[in-house]
């Protein structure tokens, strides 16, 4: 029974309801606890979901957008579109209803057009482009997903059409569109701040079509919004959203037990069960698109051979280790690349029983000296993908450690880790990896492809030209059944290959309190609020 | 005197230098750049790395990166943060009062509770309470401050519920930045019970932060007071009849006070490495956060440039206590 | 009259007591210190013999007894005194082992940074024209970085280890031990016996240190003690940020940190390893206070 002495309480009590009498309405702001800073609000310029979040998902729309909670494409400033039978052409049609924020900062003179699309796409395209230069390491999603290859133009035909032509076939490209990076921004803004010299407002005072305004950002501490009255799809219900920035989970689950936040977000997966039996809250969980992995190198000694690969693989206790880490029923062993919530995901295969002799059998035939020490790169820190990698690693060394492999963890900063998994210096890398835009492409291209070997994102630098080429098909063909076929086969490649250890595809949770209505939890792992109230 | 001052700020000019080059050598010699750590676990084209390195001017030799940027310093320029492109003097100067506020709030409890402790302890040398004085202000250094701060959460935010958890004030309150202290900002705002809502949220970090001053404060106190007490002119002060109070405190605590004010000087390069750490624990959005993250970010001009500042303010203050010293001890004055 | 009695002329110097036993007696008196020695020894102990005082494998993991409370509370075992931790390894037995850990680690550092300390200082004050105040500008610089964040840039560079927690945390220590010595040897170097001792033809070597540094000890080894407490805190707090040592070692800061979490549900995986910190730095600064009393000849006869 907690103290009844609460001070803080009570003002907050009596503020809150000084508060509504001041704004007049009985409509109260929402407030969101969030995992971290967001890193500005010029959504194209950065990767992390934090910042899409404070700024793809409040600020701006796009073309097209996942259906709430979904990974579904529904239309949002493009009202439909047109594709090419060769597959490379794709007209959009523009909704031409769309206003731009008007704040103290910006008056727009004329409602979204062409314009703006190309704009937004030119800058991050065009390096002759005036903008291009102004962002300081580029455009990250825009070149990791290949757009600059991928895209041979983009045009105005007129003020409510714009013509997208591709370089090749992509049967994910109107998901890619859906993603943060391809935001619209206004065009007139820009022009207005690149004559005022005043280019990095772009990323301090972002001016967009979306549900909510910018307000202001209180660095590390909060972000504030304001609804859009002009939004096209109606005024959100809830008149002012604040992100309350808390990095620690423990003071987002305080916050939210103590009203100062409606919502938490990355609840830590220990605290769900209590969460569950608080009465005045509720969790929201979905299966993510995300799967938390070892990568092993496949080029240094012992880790070549398949047979050591494998004996690494019934060796670690998975069960223990998704049980330990996440808590029962928070997480799903993985067997497959991604999650079975994508296309494709071949239900046949399943993972080998844990089995210690059998690992020792195998490795002993694949000549491994008893005592062998193998390395394993992990992050200090968590993510949400895997939220404690040095717990599952040291449960993994505990288990090598029978079947007589040392493996010596190495706890690294996270740019030293990138760069030397880059380089391929491990032997084993503990990794995450979450889906951006729900199709399978997505989490195999980018990490287990032969190009990605070149280069190093491909950790486990694992070229298989059986696989590369079932890929290859997927991604150029269209339709969804012929697609899943040749996935299927990839992944039973990828089976008998064993490139990775698959560890587990978290849920998403989202707590919050039992009077908030209209959110919904998507996969994506980003976070909309556009129809969330407070009830 | 002045000769003084000047030989002072004459040493301050290659201290200066000397803490550019090692802050310029140090984040340079950490592996990986901020192009690779943005880009993430995500492939990084190499085209695209090569031109936003020349963009960042990063593609340069080292020296001629460092003249850059020295150049820069001269002109007052602090770069902009790679991360944000905001200038990094405008960064540091919305967040810096934060840590300011608070390194104040835990100087001011520190400065208070130590001088008193110390004071008291001194008189009734021997006492029970000279002996507990001691030894709490012992262990108060001799813990780490990150675990002493959890052990108060957990005891106060989280059982008792009597301070909040974390944070510069309750998020109801939209408070304007005119100064970035939040104790001035409530009272200048006309949102009602916000001032005293700021400072609730100031007690439990500003205690956390003050301890390992306090117990220095109070033992330094201690000793200086027993040293003065000792001495004749405190003798002679007592046989000509003066009060009890105005002997300690007229005659004894002023001359006490002086290797108390180094210590006081010493503990601004404290606070702000325990402000790292006690804002980690209080999600206090203050410099210590913004500069671990910069190093993880190897956002360069950030790190470089508000270690710089800092480096500054802590030389600003050892340097202002040296002359204060110097004012008051003669013997330091001519031959220091 | 009485016919006066030879008297035999005793040796004053037998009646004083030795330096050593005048030390220890000095030092006996208080009881602090004495505590703080005592502690010190049984952590000396639990250093030297982990492998037999504790009662399981430090880094076993018990699967089934993931986060048991101590055995006083509900749900405790007896085979694990002081619970276990979210991998369910034993506390107890983790935390004797760490005292190895901490011991290494303030040993180390308090040495690798004393020997280069000593001998930078003593450079410094024989050469006061240019070397000296260039040694001492640079020692400024450092000081005037906060010691937190040069020690998490100096291991961001050389990578996390044990090893390179000590170079980190020794480099850090470095200015103060420059700055004592040099402020000894300055206050020395006038005194009458060195004056002496140059007269008499000492080289350079022999008056550093043979004739000065003996009699510069005593700040420095008070010093060592309050470097070896501090050690152990920053190895602590480096550990709390996650740039220390690597697991499954189990040194106590490391220890904190991954039991953030557990505040709530697990209190004993936090405060139990901090408790221990605070208690061998506790046991440390008083005998390093005793020390410095038993040194300071000026409060020998203070009552």
């Amino acid at each position: 029974m907690k103290s009844k002495f609460k001070l803080a309480t009570l003002r907050n009590a009596v503020a809150l309801a000084l508060f509504s009498v001041a704004v007049g309405v009985s409509a109260k702001p929402l407030v969101v606890c969030t995992e971290a800073s967001p890193e500005g609000f010029d959504t194209a310029l950065y990767t992390t979901a934090v910042t899409a979040d404070a700024a793809a998902e409040t600020i701006f729309n796009r073309l097209v957008d996942f259906k709430p909670g979904t990974t579904e494409i529904e239309p949002a400033l493009a009202e439909s579109w047109e594709i090419s039978d060769d597959g490379l052409t794709y007209t959009f049609h523009l909704r031409k209803d769309v206003k731009f924020h008007t704040t103290d900062y910006f008056k727009p003179t004329r409602n979204m057009n062409a314009d703006d699309v190309v704009w937004s796409f030119q800058r991050q395209l065009d390096p002759n482009h005036p903008w291009h230069k102004q962002s300081t390491v580029g455009f990250p999603y825009f070149e990791s997903m290949g757009f600059k290859e991928l895209l041979k133009g983009v045009e105005k035909v007129d003020d409510s059409t714009v013509k997208f032509t591709l370089t090749r076939r992509e049967a994910p490209f109107l998901a890619d569109v859906a993603m943060a990076f391809a935001s619209i921004y206004s065009a007139e803004y820009g022009d207005q701040l690149l004559k005022a010299g005043k280019t990095e407002e772009l990323n301090n005072h972002p001016i967009g079509t979306g549900p909510f305004v910018f307000v202001r950002y209180a660095k590390d501490a909060q972000v504030r919004f304001k609804a859009n009255p002009d939004y096209f799809r109606g005024k959100p219900p809830a008149d002012a959203l604040i992100f309350a920035i808390a990095t620690d989970s423990n003071v987002r689950l305080q916050k939210l037990k103590a009203n100062e936040c409606q919502i938490a977000l990355y609840p830590k997966p220990d605290d769900i069960p209590n969460i569950k039996k608080d009465p005045s809250l509720k969790i929201d969980e979905l299966q993510a698109m995300t799967t938390a992995y070892i990568s092993m190198n496949t080029t240094h000694k012992y880790m070549s051979d398949v047979r050591v690969r494998k004996a690494i693989d019934i060796a670690f206790d998975k069960e223990a280790y998704v049980n330990a880490l996440f808590g029962k029923g928070n997480a799903s062993v993985a067997v497959n690349p991604y999650p079975p919530t994508l296309l494709g995901y071949n239900n046949q295969l399943k993972n080998p029983a844990h089995d210690l002799d059998k690992a020792r059998a195998l490795l002993k035939e694949a000549g491994v000296p008893e005592g062998t020490v193998l390395t394993l790169f992990t992050r200090n820190g968590g993510g949400a993908t895997n939220p404690n990698p040095t717990m599952g690693a040291q449960m993994m060394q505990a288990d090598l450690a029978k079947v007589g492999i040392k493996l010596d963890i190495r706890v690294m900063e996270w740019g030293e880790m990138l760069k030397r998994a880059k380089n391929g210096e491990h032997d084993m890398v503990s990794a995450g990896w979450a889906g951006d835009n729900g199709d399978p492409d997505n989490f195999l291209t980018p990490l287990l492809s032969c190009e990605a070997a070149k280069n190093g994102e491909n950790y486990a630098r694992w070229c298989n030209q059986k696989f590369q080429t079932l890929i290859d098909q997927a991604r150029e063909k269209t339709d969804p059944a012929e697609r899943a076929a040749l996935y299927e086969q990839a992944q039973v490649v990828f089976n008998q290959d064993q490139p990775w250890i698959s560890m587990a595809h978290t849920k998403m949770f989202t707590a919050m309190r039992n009077n908030v209505e209209g959110y919904h939890i998507s996969p994506l792992t980003t976070n909309n609020f556009a129809t969330t109230q407070v009830k | 005197m002045f000769s003084f001052i000047a030989r002072r700020v004459g040493l301050l000019i290659p201290t200066f230098f000397g803490i550019t080059l090692l802050t310029f050598a140090l984040i340079r010699l950490i592996p990986g750049d901020p192009v690779e750590v943005m880009m993430g676990e995500r492939r990084v084209d190499p085209e695209m790395h090569a031109q936003a390195m020349e963009r960042l001017g990063l593609n340069k030799p080292l020296y001629a990166q460092y003249i850059d940027y020295v150049g820069k310093l001269a002109h007052g320029d602090l770069g902009e943060s790679l991360r944000t492109r905001e200038s990094v003097w405008t960064e540091f100067t919305s967040l810096f009062p934060a840590t300011l506020e608070l390194s104040i709030a835990a100087l001011i409890f520190a400065g208070i509770l130590g001088l008193l402790a110390g004071v008291i302890a001194a008189l009734k040398r021997g006492s029970l309470f000279d002996h507990g004085v001691m030894g709490i202000s012992l262990a108060g250094y001799s813990m780490p401050i990150f675990w002493w701060g959890l052990i108060l959460i957990m005891f106060f935010s989280v059982s008792l519920g009597w301070t909040p958890v974390s944070g510069r004030i309750d998020l109801l309150y939209d408070i304007p930045p005119r100064t970035g202290f939040m104790l001035i900002d409530t009272l200048l705002s006309d949102e009602e019970g916000s001032f005293l809502d700021a400072l609730h949220h100031l007690i439990l970090p500003a205690i956390v932060l003050g301890t390992i001053p306090l117990a220095v404060i109070a033992r330094m106190t201690r000793s200086s007071m027993l040293e003065v007490l000792r001495e004749d002119y405190v003798r002679t002060a007592r046989a000509k009849g003066l009060s009890p109070a105005r002997v300690v405190f007229v005659h004894g605590l002023r001359n006490a006070l002086i290797p108390v004010l180094t210590v006081f000087g010493l503990q601004v390069g404290t606070l702000l490495a325990g402000a790292v750490l006690t804002e980690t624990i209080f999600s206090w959005p203050g410099i210590g956060k913004w500069l671990i993250e910069a190093i993880g970010a190897r956002d360069y001009p950030v790190v470089q440039n508000g270690i710089l500042l800092i480096a500054c303010l802590v030389i600003l203050v050892n340097f202002l206590v040296d002359i204060l010293y110097g004012f008051a001890n003669p013997r330091i004055r001519h031959h220091g | 009259m009485s016919t006066p009695t030879p008297v035999v002329a005793v040796d004053q110097s037998l009646l004083y007591p030795s330096p050593y036993k005048e030390f220890w007696q000095a030092f006996a008196k208080n009881k602090g210190a004495v505590a703080g020695l005592l502690f010190m020894l049984l952590i000396v102990f639990c250093a030297l013999f982990a492998p037999w005082v504790a009662p399981h494998d430090p880094s076993e993991q018990y699967r089934d007894f993931l986060l048991t409370p101590p055995v006083w509370l509900e749900g405790g075992q007896w085979q694990f005194l002081l619970g276990t931790d979210e991998l369910g390894r034993d506390l107890l037995s983790r935390l004797i082992q760490g005292s190895r850990l901490s011991l290494l680690i303030g040993l180390s550092s308090v040495v690798m940074s004393l020997i280069p300390g000593i001998f930078m200082g003593l450079i410094a004050g024989f050469f006061p024209k240019i070397l000296g105040p260039t040694i001492m500008r640079l020692m400024d610089i450092m000081l005037a970085l906060p010691s937190l964040l040069l020690a998490v840039a100096i291991v961001a560079i050389l990578g996390p280890g044990l090893i390179n927690t000590v170079i980190a945390i020794a480099i850090v220590s470095l200015p103060s031990y420059v700055r004592l010595t040099r402020a000894a040897v300055m206050g020395e170097l006038n005194r009458d016996y060195v004056t002496a001792a140059r007269l008499a033809g000492a080289t350079l070597p022999r008056l550093m240190f043979v004739t000065v540094l003996p009699n510069c000890m005593a700040p420095l080894i008070v010093q060592a003690t309050l470097s070896f407490s501090s050690a152990i805190l920053d190895a602590a707090a480096l550990g709390f940020l996650g740039l220390g040592v690597q697991p499954p070692t189990p040194e106590w800061g490391t220890m904190l940190a991954s039991a953030r979490d557990y505040i709530e549900r697990a209190w004993w995986v936090v405060s139990l390893p901090g408790l221990t910190i605070l208690l061998s730095v506790l046991a440390i600064n008083l005998m390093g206070d005793g020390l410095r009393d038993a040194l300071d000849p000026k409060l020998k006869n203070a009552a």
